[in-house]
């Protein structure tokens, strides 16, 4: 029988899984689908605790989660448009204009 | 078989992020995305909640991985660059790990507690899963609701400000 643990081991594997892309990899729009995944694990943890507990609360969570998720991609993907103008090119290590 | 099909589910939700976090191309990155969102739909649906199975399906895998390959088309990205530094691989490698080893060990040796509620399996086949949570995000969590229209029109309003030609 699935239980909660079940789920929650998945979801954590997943988060190890998005640090450890955030951590190595350069290319600006990887590690922001890195971000994405951890958002993601943290979505299943929710949802599995809210089903445990036969609670609604982390449903509605999500919900804004997912909000929060959305607004980001906007913004963020927004942002490596207007670095990638002045830079031509997204690698974070030629992210360095406030390094002294 | 609901432990079989969990199991399976499983492997492949891994295997994609897998291929995320491992691909040297970002096009084959958003396509194991994509792949992973699907198998958390499913998870969702598995734990009764189809309506976040459907939110899921239609803001991550619809919308925002749009987004996400139109970015990666608009800016032509070949892909990454070889340089690597092993050093670096190494450290990220132990503190994912430890995150990983720490979350398993919380998972095993603790007891689920909380507030128990009251909507059983019984309860949302009854009502619907659709029902329920708009009931409750707008009696019980409507100020947050709000703030969260605000919250996209800052974004909006961001994104084409940051994006514009002439800033």
């Amino acid at each position: 029988m699935i239980s909660v643990y079940h789920y929650m081991t998945v979801a954590a594997i997943l988060f190890a899984m998005g640090t450890y892309g955030v951590l190595t990899r350069k290319n600006a729009i990887v590690i922001f689908m890195c971000i994405e995944l951890m958002l993601n694990s943290v979505n299943l943890t929710f949802i599995a605790l809210s089903r445990h507990l036969n609670n609604m609360d982390g449903q509605i969570f999500v919900f804004f989660v997912m909000a929060v998720a959305a607004a980001e991609a906007a913004v963020g993907l927004a942002l490596m448009i207007s670095f990638y103008r002045n830079r031509e090119s997204i690698d974070v290590e030629e992210i360095d204009l406030l390094k002294w | 078989m609901e432990t079989l099909f969990f199991y399976i589910v499983a492997l492949v939700v891994l295997g994609s992020g897998l291929i995320v976090i491992l691909s040297k191309n970002p096009v084959n990155s958003a396509l194991g995305l994509v792949n992973t969102f699907f198998c958390l739909a499913i998870f969702y649906v598995m734990l009764y909640a189809p309506f976040m199975a459907a939110v899921q399906i239609l803001v991550y895998a619809g919308a925002i991985m749009v987004l996400i390959l139109f970015v990666i088309m608009l800016l032509n990205l070949g892909t990454e660059a070889r340089k690597r530094y092993m050093h670096g691989i190494v450290w990220s490698a132990l503190a994912s790990l430890l995150v990983l080893v720490n979350a398993v060990v919380f998972i095993k040796k603790g007891q689920v507690t909380g507030a128990m509620g009251d909507v059983t399996e019984t309860t949302i086949l009854k009502y619907g899963h659709t029902e329920m949570i708009g009931k409750t995000l707008f009696t019980e969590f409507l100020l947050p609701f709000e703030i969260a229209s605000i919250l996209l029109l800052v974004a909006i309003v961001g994104a084409i400000i940051l994006a514009k030609k002439e800033v």
